[in-house]
């Protein structure tokens, strides 16, 4: 028996892959927000980041829970220890883009999504129904 | 209660407070009943500085005493009460307000008082002395109406009080009775270009006047008349002849007191009643009175361990010193005007930059007796280690006073020649051995070891050689201090800017290939990187390839809120704004809806844009001809201005016209950190800024240039870095000044805190700027010249470039507005709604 969290990426079955823009909408080594539609009629804010100049994408949630703030976006980019991670640009706290830990706060985790490449689309999986 | 020791100290001078501070954190504190008489209205202050309280430090910054101080351990102060006398039968004191206090140990810190040549109209009105801060405040006072100031007393605290006088736009002079200035402390050729240089500065000096009498004058107030038939027309007259030691109280009961003055003391100073100490300059020891506040301080220090029962032991002073009159260097060791039988003398005189140095040393050539140095008293650390320590001086001892072009350490004395006695600083008296203990006990940073030892907080003329010290520990401990800005570049700041200049890297990605460590950047080298980048080359911040790198505030051309939207901040140099701009202004935050504010930089702040916002906002603003303020770059920011001589009718000079130069010529200057300027246009220094990165201030003969100060979270008065400069050296100096922080502080360091940990502090700076002695002084300013040229405002370049107007989109892939920003109104403006009030909305 296997229950799927929240803040661990389900397999990729049983994922459907949202469009959201094309690769070079976002910027090498930064992150842009974007609108994810999850079909339940409201609109997520995620957060998307591109490390380097290629197709390693991410996608994380962008409200920072410390400022309640849609701003997670416009975070620098980080390596911690080779990690990729956001500062946040409020109060600088930083986020693991892989599993959405709080660097400095153990008991705070935000949401991650899967995200890829395909043909030069970012493609951010959200569970299907 | 009662059985506690009953001590009553008279005088809270600085010496009077040292010795309060020392037995209330002795060993003998809990036994102490402690009362201090305080005869001005105000407890302990600065004296020795006491002049920056016309240059702008006001009586608060001048306190000694950390409020809360006295109370905390129980001090009674009676402030605004002398003692009138001591019964030294009934072991009491009364003062003037008829309060009578027992004492068991009475100390007496009475100070001095200045002489005043007993000349006939010396006690007219608008004659004054130089003491207190009721003196100067006096003579602010009479300073309004007048033009004409003489100092009478060419020494030491007459030359500060002639700066004093300057300092309010009196036409000044001098006038010594001796054949030279300084005549206690420096040799007849240092006090000929002591003059030289004082006069330079529009200070008239009158040496080998006798002052005859003080008249009435003509179209001023006074007139003084000298024995030589001469005579000078003067509005204001302060004295400033020497101090006499205040012993009447002592006198009176009965104490043993010198013949010319001075309470004696013995080496524990005790007077001739065991149960009365004397310290300061009140006290006579070995027959000599110690005009200078070090013995003092080591006299309270020595007084407060007897009074606990130590042993300590008051040994005499050197009374060398090391200060700056009006901006000039001088300095005075030991046997300075080489009397010791068969001494001989080397001089060293720089007649091109005004520079004269003198040592004296004993016959065989091998100690140090004295020196003197004028105009350069870089050397005054090492010269006096020597005289303190008796060190032997190299075998030729000129080479510690000629000028070492070639960048060669010192011979003969490295600070591990240096016996763990040797005192570093004398103000605080720190040895070099607790020094040692500080650095072993883990203060490993200059700024550590100066909060936790005191040393070099005083006059700062040890900062370098304390420096040294610790330098010199933690290599001994093996201890290898990490300055590396972060794990992705082995470099500190100061490296990697010299690495992106001269490798000529124009790119993060580059600089990291070449230099860096591990994958990718973070945070802090990010941003550190994008400013040198941005300093060096003056690339537009949102270029693709620097984009990544900015922080937000620069990444979106605005000031972050704690709602994610951005505050906006057109620039309005110097503060002046046409009725028209200032409608358009309103126009612009009206149609927006902004919440709107008046800054401390005389600018005006629009807060509550939503990203998507910005482009079509800053478009209109700039059609209304506003451009960027960089309010939100780690650069330059405003110059703020008085009216100055356009419209005040004190103003000396034109401070908007300077400020709008300023302003122009700097803006878009990525540094360090912020920086912020401010011009004056009179000496009343309505634009503040002694407390900017850059401050200048008019006067009678051009402008007055203070660097370094700061505001906000640590307030720093900014230094006089120099006098009476013309347009272009201003704007020379200003340029090196700027370019050297830029070059050499760390990642977020503002001018203040870079300076106070700059070894060599203002002198080095000076140095460095106004006589280019690290030979970079045309390469700064190329440098400077390149930044100026490539200016562009950021957003006139953003909004006309489609790509980069992308950036600015809510979404990525959306042009919906972000609907958890949400604002309410008060005061008939908006306001981010806060959390409860968000839940109220959406419920």
């Amino acid at each position: 028996m296997s229950v799927i969290g929240r803040r661990e990426l389900p397999p990729a079955a049983a994922l459907c892959w949202v469009d959201i823009c094309a690769l070079d909408d976002v910027p090498c080594d930064a992150g842009v927000a974007a609108l994810l539609e999850s079909g339940e009629g409201r609109a997520r804010q995620i957060a998307l980041f591109r490390a380097g100049d290629g197709d390693e994408v991410y996608a994380i949630a962008n409200l920072d829970p410390f400022s309640q703030a849609n701003v997670l976006g416009r975070g620098i980019l980080c390596r911690i220890d080779g990690e990729p991670a956001v500062a946040s640009p409020v109060l600088k706290q930083h986020f693991l883009l892989r599993d959405g830990r709080c660097v400095e706060d153990e008991g705070v985790r935000i949401d991650v999504f899967p995200a890829r490449v395909r043909d030069g689309r970012v493609e951010v999986g959200v569970v299907g129904t | 209660m009662n059985d506690k020791l009953k001590l009553v100290v008279i005088g809270n001078g600085m010496v009077g407070h040292r010795f309060l501070e020392a037995v209330a954190t002795g060993p003998a504190a809990g036994r102490l009943d402690i009362t201090a008489f305080c005869e001005e209205p105000r407890v302990a202050y600065d004296r020795v500085h006491l002049t920056e309280f016309f240059s702008g430090r006001d009586a608060d910054a001048l306190s000694l005493v950390e409020p809360g101080f006295y109370e905390r351990h129980g001090i009674r102060v009676l402030t605004g009460d002398a003692v009138v006398a001591i019964d030294r039968a009934a072991r009491t004191v009364t003062a003037q307000s008829g309060v009578r206090v027992p004492y068991d140990k009475l100390v007496l810190a009475t100070g001095s008082y200045p002489f005043v040549p007993p000349i006939p109209g010396h006690d007219r009105d608008n004659c004054f002395v130089y003491r207190t801060i009721e003196d100067l405040e006096a003579i602010r006072a009479a300073g309004a109406g007048a033009r004409v100031g003489v100092v009478i007393g060419g020494g030491l605290l007459g030359l500060e009080a002639a700066k004093a006088l300057k300092d309010l736009g009196l036409q000044t002079h001098v006038v010594e009775f001796a054949p030279r200035l300084m005549a206690v402390q420096v040799d007849a050729g240092g006090g000929a270009l002591l003059r030289q240089k004082i006069e330079s500065l529009g200070v008239q000096v009158h040496t080998g006047k006798n002052t005859q009498a003080i008249e009435d004058g003509e179209g001023h107030r006074h007139r003084m008349r000298f024995a030589d038939g001469s005579a000078i027309d003067t509005d204001v007259v302060l004295f400033s002849a020497g101090i006499r030691p205040r012993d009447q109280l002592a006198r009176d009961s009965g104490l043993d007191v010198g013949e010319r003055g001075g309470i004696a003391i013995d080496d524990q100073c005790r007077t001739s009643d065991p149960d009365i100490y004397a310290v300061g300059e009140c006290a006579l020891w070995g027959g000599r009175i110690f005009g200078l506040v070090a013995p003092g301080y080591r006299m309270a220090a020595v007084a407060a361990d007897h009074i606990a029962g130590g042993s300590e032991a008051f040994t005499g002073a050197d009374m060398s010193t090391k200060l700056k009159l009006m901006g000039v260097d001088v300095a005075s060791i030991g046997d300075a005007q080489g009397a010791a039988p068969g001494a001989r003398e080397f001089t060293y005189v720089d007649g091109v930059n005004g520079v004269y140095k003198k040592i004296v040393v004993d016959a065989d050539n091998k100690k140090l007796l004295g020196a003197v140095l004028v105009g350069d008293a870089a050397d005054y650390g090492n010269l006096l280690q020597f005289r303190l320590n008796e060190l032997d001086l190299p075998e030729h001892p000129d080479v510690l006073i000629l000028p070492r072009r070639d960048g060669a350490a010192l011979p003969g004395l490295g600070v591990a020649a240096l016996p763990d006695s040797a005192q570093i600083c004398s103000c605080h008296n720190v040895s070099k051995g607790q020094l040692c203990t500080a650095v072993a006990d883990g203060a490993t940073t200059l700024a550590q070891l100066k909060s936790c030892t005191k040393a070099g907080t005083g006059c700062g003329g040890c900062a370098a050689l304390v420096g040294q010290v610790l330098n010199a520990e933690l290599e001994k401990q093996g201890l290898e201090v990490c300055t590396d800005i972060c794990a992705h570049f082995p470099h500190t700041r100061q490296e990697l800017y010299h690495l992106v200049r001269v490798g000529q890297l124009r790119s993060f990605q580059e600089l990291h290939e070449r230099h860096g460590r591990g994958q990718g950047g973070c945070d802090i080298c990010k941003p550190a990187v994008a400013s040198i980048l941005a300093s060096c080359w003056n690339e537009h911040v949102l270029d693709r390839r620097h984009l990544g790198l900015q922080d937000t505030n620069d990444r979106y051309l605005g000031n972050l809120q704690k709602n994610g939207t951005y505050s906006i901040v057109p620039r309005i140099a110097g503060g002046e704004i046409t009725p028209d701009k200032l409608i358009a202004l309103g126009v612009v935050a009206k149609k927006y809806d902004l919440y709107t504010k008046i800054t401390g930089g005389q600018r005006i702040d629009l807060f509550g844009a939503r990203i998507e916002q910005l482009p079509q906002i800053w478009e209109e603003l700039i059609a209304a001809g506003f451009e960027t303020g960089h309010a939100y770059g780690k650069a330059v920011r405003t110059v703020k201005s008085c009216v100055g001589s356009t419209w005040c009718r004190y103003g000396v000079d034109d401070s908007v016209g300077l400020a709008l130069d300023i302003e122009h010529r700097y803006k878009g200057l990525r540094a360090p950190h912020k920086l912020k300027f401010a011009v004056s246009g009179c000496t009343r220094e309505c634009a503040e800024a002694q407390s900017k990165d850059v401050g200048v201030i008019a006067t009678e003969h051009g402008w007055n240039l203070y660097v370094c100060g700061n505001g906000g979270m640590r307030p720093r008065h900014a230094d006089l870095f120099a006098t009476d400069l013309d347009r272009a050296t201003l704007i020379r100096y200003i340029d090196r000044f700027l370019m050297f922080y830029v070059r050499t502080a760390d990642r977020l360091q503002r001018t203040a805190s870079w300076f106070e940990n700059l070894d060599g502090g203002l002198d080095y700076l000076r140095a460095v700027v106004i006589e280019d002695s690290l030979g970079i002084g045309a390469q700064l300013e190329a440098e400077m010249a390149a930044v100026i040229a490539s200016y562009q405002c950021e957003w006139k370049t953003a909004v006309e470039d489609p790509e980069k107007r992308r950036l600015f989109r809510p979404f990525v892939n959306s042009d919906r507005a972000d609907e958890q920003v949400v604002f309410v109104r008060e005061r008939e403006q908006i306001r981010p709604a806060r959390q409860e009030e968000l839940e109220e909305i959406s419920a």
